[in-house]
């Protein structure tokens, strides 16, 4: 009778799942997010891939990388907007119109995972500089962001996040990364907090950032109209009118305005719209861009 | 005059053989070949298309007029048979072929390990750290992966050599992109198209793109192909249509012009 209590008190599937060393070696079978990169065989490989894929420095280089552009952030007394363009240039080509260069970092919380309209909790991270870099080191970042939550039983800090991501980079120094990334979100150790890391190994804690080669017409915008204590209304307004100002001066910026606020609650997505038209309402109703004519 | 000073300046003995930089002198390591040719994707509500032409260059040289550029990935099989995933690579083709076989590998052990057989998406991501990996030495290849998502959508993700990804609707990638690229973009996302008569000047109204119905979609790729052949050195010969829907894949050949 106990033989048969112990049979069947026991869960019936318990001796159908994985060993413990056989689940080690199915997840060591997946592909380990980092670390381990092909080196070409020669004594410099920086040099080599320079020759190979660094467009400024060759301009006839086979290997032509996509490249991200103009991106802003900025804290204001609603939270963080965040707020790209979309295009993607290789050399002279428009490689694509439609990239979307702000990633959601940590994992459990991804925007594709469940389309919502409410807020969702979570960093952000704006793509600049070379679009696999950045699109793959933000992912290495949502790993680790997630094991953190996973460990610690609570959200990781920006400033931690930010820190994970400038110590990689720091450590490739030299071997010609390229990405400028700013990273937002709200947490209940430090408020509303946005850092900038680039491919140096820079790490800075701000206010306001401009990332890419439309950073300069950016800027010019938003520190004439930029304060603290701006409505949301207000600073939606300014972070898409800035990137239209880089999109019409930097010919390596275009196509559709991405805009995001970042709250308390979570991260809000204010729409991915056609530059065109915005630009054209800009002119017409409120009388700026007037260097422009409307007619021939 | 700057250049008769320039000249006495750089005076020096004659001798009559160049003088040797011995031991200086290094060989360039120079790994990549690029093999020509072109490819392009589209997707609709129930299918997706691959399509490339089969023509292989070196320089100005056809060394090949049959090499396909478009593989099926995870298949049980060398044919491909049961496959529901396909790639296509174009740029070097031995780092084109090398993508192909790591990539087929790991969706096999995918469907082995797991019982089931990898999504698109999945595989779409895979792809991206595959590219990766070699950050520091690139494959030189552009690469689109076509199949239907959960939904039994039409998914085409497009890659940079290093592994930046997108998905979208179309995409031409290779040596006839930038001919091939703007038809598609006019023809699939009508940019630049409005709806006539719907306003004047700036009130006119945008055409709102919808998927394309299957047989558009292929008078569309052999219009583009035949149209880039014209224009394009390294494209011709013939071209290889795959096309996927929730049936199986289906792979056609159509002649293209020889010259």
């Amino acid at each position: 009778m106990d033989k048969l209590v112990a049979q069947y008190s026991r869960p019936s599937h318990q001796n159908e799942s994985y060993s413990e060393q056989e689940q080690q070696d199915l997840t060591e079978s997946l592909p380990p997010l980092s670390l381990k990169f092909a080196l070409p065989p020669v004594a410099n490989p920086s040099a080599f891939l320079r020759a190979m894929t660094d467009d400024h420095s060759n301009p006839s280089c086979p290997i032509k990388l996509a490249h991200g552009t103009t991106t802003l952030a900025f804290r204001f007394q609603g939270g963080i907007i965040v707020c790209t363009d979309s295009r993607a240039t290789a050399g002279n080509w428009i490689a694509s119109q439609t990239v979307k260069k702000v990633i959601p970092v940590s994992r459990l919380s991804r925007g594709e995972d469940k389309p919502t309209n409410d807020p969702t909790p979570g960093l952000l991270g704006t793509m600049a500089g070379g679009a696999a870099d950045c699109q793959y080191w933000l992912r290495y970042l949502s790993q680790q962001c997630t094991l953190h939550e996973i460990r610690h039983k609570r959200r990781i800090t920006v400033a931690a996040a930010s820190k994970i991501l400038a110590n990689l980079t720091y450590s490739y120094k030299g071997y010609g990364l390229s990405m400028g990334t700013m990273l937002a979100g709200v947490t209940p150790q430090e408020g509303p907090a946005l850092y900038y890391i680039d491919s140096d190994g820079t790490r800075l804690p701000g206010n306001l950032f401009c990332v890419g080669s439309g950073q300069t017409f950016a800027y010019g915008v938003l520190d004439a109209n930029y304060r603290y204590d701006l409505t949301e209304q207000e600073a939606l307004a300014l972070g898409r009118r800035a990137i239209l100002a880089a999109m019409h001066r930097d010919a390596y910026s275009g196509g559709f305005i991405n805009l995001y606020h970042v709250k308390e609650e979570g991260w809000v997505h204010h729409g991915f719209d056609d530059m065109n038209p915005i630009f054209w309402k800009t002119k017409l109703e409120s009388g700026e861009f007037s260097n422009v004519t409307s007619e021939l | 005059m700057t250049s008769l000073m320039d000249h006495q300046a750089r005076e020096t003995v004659g001798y009559s053989f160049s003088e040797s930089t011995a031991g200086v002198k290094q060989h360039g390591f120079y790994p990549y070949t690029d093999n020509g040719g072109s490819t392009l994707g589209i997707t609709g509500s129930d299918f997706a298309i691959l399509a490339g032409d089969t023509r292989s260059t070196s320089g100005y040289n056809i060394n090949s007029r049959m090499v396909p550029k478009v593989f099926k990935i995870g298949g049980d099989d060398e044919t491909g048979e049961g496959a529901t995933i396909v790639l296509s690579v174009v740029g070097f083709a031995a780092d084109g072929n090398a993508l192909k076989e790591r990539l087929d590998t790991v969706v096999k052990m995918y469907k082995y390990q797991h019982g089931k057989p990898m999504s698109v998406s999945a595989c779409a991501q895979r792809l991206s750290t595959i590219l990766y990996q070699k950050r520091f030495f690139p494959y030189y290849v552009h690469a689109i992966l076509a199949g239907l998502d959960e939904e039994g959508k039409g998914a085409l993700y497009s890659y940079d050599p290093v592994g930046s990804y997108e998905r979208e609707q179309c995409r031409a990638a290779g040596a006839a992109a930038s001919l091939i690229m703007p038809f598609l973009d006019n023809q699939v996302n009508f940019k630049n198209q409005y709806i006539p008569g719907s306003g004047e000047g700036h009130a006119l109204a945008a055409k709102k793109p919808e998927p394309l119905p299957l047989e558009t979609v292929k008078g569309l790729v052999r219009d583009a192909f035949t149209s880039a052949v014209e224009r394009h050195i390294e494209v011709g010969d013939n071209l290889q249509m795959v096309i996927i829907t929730k049936d199986g894949i289906e792979e056609v050949y159509h002649p293209l012009k020889k010259d």
